[in-house]
């Protein structure tokens, strides 16, 4: 284990700072070929020339390289890398931190994955182990065909629609009754209400993790029908074990050890997916964030944000490494 | 959204059983007869054939113009005339979806096709030339993969000002040509030690020969199968970024688009702004899913 | 756990079995016509057509045939763990003592299975489970079977492991199944079928995976701790040279039938069968290097597509027209043998 912990280790590192030169050498090249954000963020109606100096300056942009097309501006991205080690992450347009910024919000989007991710995985594994066992049964064509669908609606769809019928609709429904207690209507509202910072995040959470729950039912599905047909759950049965610890233990595990790698790749899937949600739900979190900077065309927040939560999403991606190495001897010990 | 192909992608790649000669024939050829056979099949080409046409001949469609808009008729409910109604700025919805499909199954076509491309070129790569070669593709495959799809893609194309078909495109495709270079460098490396392989380079073939003639046309099955589901999700990216405000801008048709636009008057009472362009936005990503799905059971052997 | 619960327990799982009506002087198992089908798209294989033979205590009966004739399927059949569907056992009886297991309730089959009749699988790499240590696996059967603690277990597991020759069986029980050797892995495999003490062992191709030295390691384990437990061992191969020293008694089959039954020097000796007689021709022998091996042409027909008359008759050098239209009985032979083929006597006397 420790072996293969500090090899998984080794190739974190460069794939950390791979993926962050990537974001900004492409950064880079979208400002010399697509032009000075600072400029757009004017648009037609440019303060004096003084002005945009200064301000260029103070966000770094003032850099000879940028001119230069196809330039990577090696030497940004060395500073940037120093200055982010430090935990600076620079300033927004309005001259905030963001860290501050994001540090206000990201607990709402910590809730909002959270819920997300829970639900995706109890629901899906459930609905994936349902339709492997009875393989070409109603309940099998039944998850295959509504997995099916939702794979079919982008989040931004389905959160649109969901908050036309289900927060709106129903929820004014809801509303309307007296017997329903207060915290239960607070489930059925279409935005986040801050008195209720768990349960008013409930509908965005469902919306945003139910791509991957389809993902989730028909990866476990292929995975269990894979494994049940193998020799060593043959051998389990031989063994004369009671059909519920032949699936139980004997299958499910090994079922399940996909589906943990895809959790990790799907952090990532949720992380966008927030964007999305929160916008949606006008949510206060990171992703509304983003969003948010992106209609004030404030890259700076937008390209800060987005390197944070991809280091969130290196790391996730480590945190599951170490535990498939957990499920799966062979890894651990390979 | 994330990646749209690799959330789909479930097992291993087909792993090809037929013998030597004519594995390519029989491997193709009995994918045929097992899509003939299956209605879904059917149903979603028509549904993708459906689409395609309208991207391509939008006039065939409607007389109506997208950009003759009388705001008297804003946000207009659907009718017995015009069975989708009106815009909020008082476009006839029908001529405005006909219209918006050609730039979003654009970009899709585009990007599917590039990413493709790029995935078949550098998964043979990595997976015929071990060593540095496929060090390196793989590397940079772990660095691109390791930036998330949507959030990649926010970043890039908000700083551009203007965006059309090909920044979006350029961008999706990036983002998006990693997984297709990982399925298809797994199923080579399953692909090269068949025992045809090996005979054909007993008998002395070059390289080109093995790849062109051998590999590639057995190996390349899983890789046209996410292709096409990813072409869905193209589409549904596509609508996502421009939901976003960071894909096509006005005064553009697009899906993504109208779907934006209808949003805050479906919560006034209007649902048919948005309940319309998203059903084609959803519909279209079906029939590829479909297509894709088909197109995996007809290929992969075990499931015979 | 204490001594009286494991007893307990121990014994609510002998009551279901020592409820059964066990006759003592049945023999230890007996096949009689059995048949199985598998359900496919491609139609209906029969895959097995009625095959028959008995076993007793302390006997070896060896089943020959060719890949695909449906050894394994008799075995699992045996067993009781052929997936259903695909497949449909539609005849006969597996009496155990008497007892027909076909007509036994899932539950009180399942505790036959280990405890009655264990299995070794051909590919012990693939049929151990990669994600349990190989203790865990065998300790599994002591805490499900005899409600032993989990201390218990492992002690017994290492006992096993020692039983079958593995060297430092203390450190190995805690190790995962990747991180044997080929020979260790099969004799992990047969540490779990001894396990519970059965009656039958069934060891399903339990060398091909092997190198030709683990090979005879293995067989003669196998055959040693046989004779010392005095158990029945049913042993599955398509190699008629693994066989020859082991097995008392052979069954060879051919497309789903049982076609010739004998004493195995009897089999050698004078084979009453064409296709046993093609099987043997085709063994490489040392006085005939450098001839040509007589292997036996063309294929087995299709279990989907059985042909009318006997099956093997397109391959047969002693086939008439007879045997195109008129499925061949099992006709007796001297030295109390069976032979499905019309002219039995015709081979036996060539
Ligand atoms: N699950 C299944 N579905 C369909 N057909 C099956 C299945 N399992 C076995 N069969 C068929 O039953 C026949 C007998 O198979 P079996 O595994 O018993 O062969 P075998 O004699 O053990 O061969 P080998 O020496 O290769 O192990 C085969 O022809 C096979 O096609
Ligand atoms: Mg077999």
């Amino acid at each position: 284990m420790g072996r293969y912990l500090a090899r998984r280790l080794l190739q974190f590192i460069p794939v950390v700072v791979g993926t962050m030169f990537l974001l900004h050498y492409m950064t880079m090249l979208s400002i010399q070929f697509g032009g000075d954000p600072i400029r757009a963020l004017f648009g037609d109606n440019p303060p004096p020339a003084q002005v945009i100096e200064a301000m260029r300056a103070r966000f770094g942009l003032d850099n000879g390289c940028l001119e230069q097309k196809g330039n990577p501006c090696v030497g940004i991205f060395w500073d940037r890398m120093l200055q982010y080690l430090q935990f600076d992450f620079g300033i927004n347009f309005r001259g905030r931190e963001i860290t501050d910024l994001v540090g206000e919000r990201w607990p709402v989007t910590l809730r909002l994955t959270l819920i997300a991710i829970i639900f995706e995985t109890i629901v899906g594994v459930i609905l994936g182990v349902m339709a492997g066992l009875r393989k070409d049964k109603f309940v099998d064509n039944f998850v295959r065909f509504s997995t099916t669908l939702l794979i079919a609606f982008p989040t931004f769809v389905f959160g649109v629609i969901i908050q036309v019928l289900v927060a709106l609709a129903l929820g004014d429904w809801i509303k309307a009754q007296d017997y329903f207690p207060t915290w239960f209507k607070a489930m059925f509202t279409p935005v986040f209400l801050s008195d209720y910072p768990w349960l008013s995040l409930v509908i965005p959470g469902l919306v945003l993790g139910a791509f991957s729950l389809a993902a989730i039912a028909r990866l476990t599905r292929t995975s269990l029908i894979e494994n049940l047909r193998s020799d060593y759950v043959r051998t389990a049965r031989a063994k004369g074990l009671a059909q519920r610890r032949v699936i139980g233990v004997h299958t499910l595990r090994n079922s399940l050890i996909p589906v943990v790698t895809y959790i990790g790749i799907d952090v990532g899937t949720l992380l966008g997916g927030a964007l999305v949600t929160e916008r949606i739900f006008n949510i206060p979190g990171v992703g509304g964030l983003v969003f948010q900077s992106v209609t004030q065309k404030d890259s700076t927040v937008v390209i800060a944000v987005v390197t944070m939560l991809t280091l969130v999403f290196l790391t996730a991606n480590l945190i599951v490494d170490v535990f498939y190495a957990v499920l799966d001897p062979r890894i651990r010990y390979e | 959204m994330s990646d749209p192909a690799m959330s789909l992608q479930e097992g291993p790649p087909a792993e090809q059983t037929e013998p030597a000669k004519d594995a390519n024939r029989s491997l193709w050829g009995d994918a045929w007869y097992e899509l003939k056979r299956n209605p879904i099949f059917w149903v979603a080409s028509t549904m993708a054939i459906f689409v395609i046409l309208l991207a391509v001949f939008p006039f065939l469609w409607t007389n109506a113009d997208p950009s003759t808009c009388r705001l008297a008729n804003s946000r207009e409910k659907p009718s017995a005339d015009h069975w989708f109604g009106y815009t909020f700025q008082g476009c006839d919805m029908w001529a405005k979806v006909v219209y918006g499909a050609s730039k979003s199954l654009a970009v899709a076509a585009l990007a599917t096709t590039f990413t493709t491309i790029i995935g078949i070129t550098m998964g043979t790569l990595a997976g015929f030339f071990p060593g540095w070669v496929d060090t390196i593709i793989s590397r940079v495959t772990d660095i691109f993969f390791g930036l998330p799809f949507l959030l990649g893609a926010v970043v890039f194309l908000q700083l551009f000002q203007i965006r059309n078909v090909w920044t979006i495109t350029t961008v999706l495709t990036l983002l998006g040509w990693t997984t297709l270079t990982r399925i298809m460098r797994g199923s080579v490396l399953s692909t090269k030690n068949k025992d045809y392989v090996d005979a054909a380079r007993a008998l002395g073939a070059t390289n080109g020969h093995i790849v062109f003639k051998h590999i590639l046309p057995n190996a390349i099955a899983p890789v046209f199968v996410l292709s096409t589901i990813a072409l869905g999700g193209y589409i549904g990216a596509e609508a996502t970024l421009t939901f976003l405000g960071v894909g096509f801008q006005q005064p553009n048709t697009t899906w993504g688009l109208l779907i934006q636009e209808g949003q805050p008057y479906a919560l006034q009472g209007d649902p048919h702004l948005l309940v319309i362009p998203c059903a084609f936005v959803v519909v279209t990503v079906l029939a590829f899913i479909l297509l894709g799905d088909a197109l995996r059971d007809a290929l992969d052997p075990r499931n015979r | 756990m204490t001594e009286t619960t494991i007893e307990s327990k121990r014994g609510t799982e002998n009551e279901v079995l020592a409820n059964l009506p066990w006759d003592a002087n049945a023999p230890l198992l007996e096949v009689d016509n059995l048949q199985v089908e598998f359900h496919t798209r491609d139609g209906v294989a029969k895959a097995i057509n009625g095959v028959s033979f008995t076993l007793d205590a302390g006997e070896t009966l060896g089943i020959l045939g060719e890949s695909g004739c449906g050894k394994s399927v008799t075995a699992q059949a045996i067993m009781g763990i052929l997936d259903i569907p695909p497949a449909k056992i539609t005849g006969g009886s597996i009496k155990l003592n008497g007892v027909d297991l076909l007509q036994l309730d899932e539950k009180t089959r399942r505790h036959v299975r280990a405890n009655k009749i264990a299995i070794i699988f051909q590919d012990a790499l693939s049929a151990l489970n990669p994600v349990f240590t190989v203790g865990w696996q065998l300790a599994e059967l002591y805490r499900k079977h005899s409600g032993a603690s989990r201390a218990q277990a492992k002690a017994k597991a290492v006992d096993l492991l020692k039983l079958v020759r593995i060297p430092a069986a203390e450190q190995r029980v805690n190790a995962f199944p990747h991180q044997f050797s080929g020979g260790m892995r099969q004799r992990v495999m047969i540490a779990m079928a001894l396990a519970l003490e059965p009656d039958i062992i069934i060891a399903d191709e339990p060398t091909t995976a092997l190198d030709v030295t683990v090979q005879a390691q293995v067989m003669q384990l196998l055959a040693d701790l046989q004779k010392s437990q005095n158990m029945g061992l049913i042993l599955i191969t398509h190699d008629m040279g693994v066989v020859a020293d082991v097995v008392d008694k052979i069954t060879v089959m051919y497309a789903g039938d049982a076609v010739e039954r004998a004493d195995v020097y009897q089999i050698y000796e004078r084979p009453a069968h064409p296709y046993t007689k093609a099987l043997l021709e085709s063994i490489p022998r040392v006085d005939m290097k450098g001839q040509e091996l007589a292997a036996i042409k063309g294929l087995p027909p299709p279990l989907t597509q059985l042909p009318p008359g006997c099956s093997f008759q397109p391959r047969c050098r002693f086939a008439k027209d007879r045997c195109t239209t008129e499925d061949p009985p099992l006709y007796d032979v001297p030295g109390n043998r069976k032979s499905a083929c019309h002219y039995w006597e015709e081979v036996f006397n060539s």
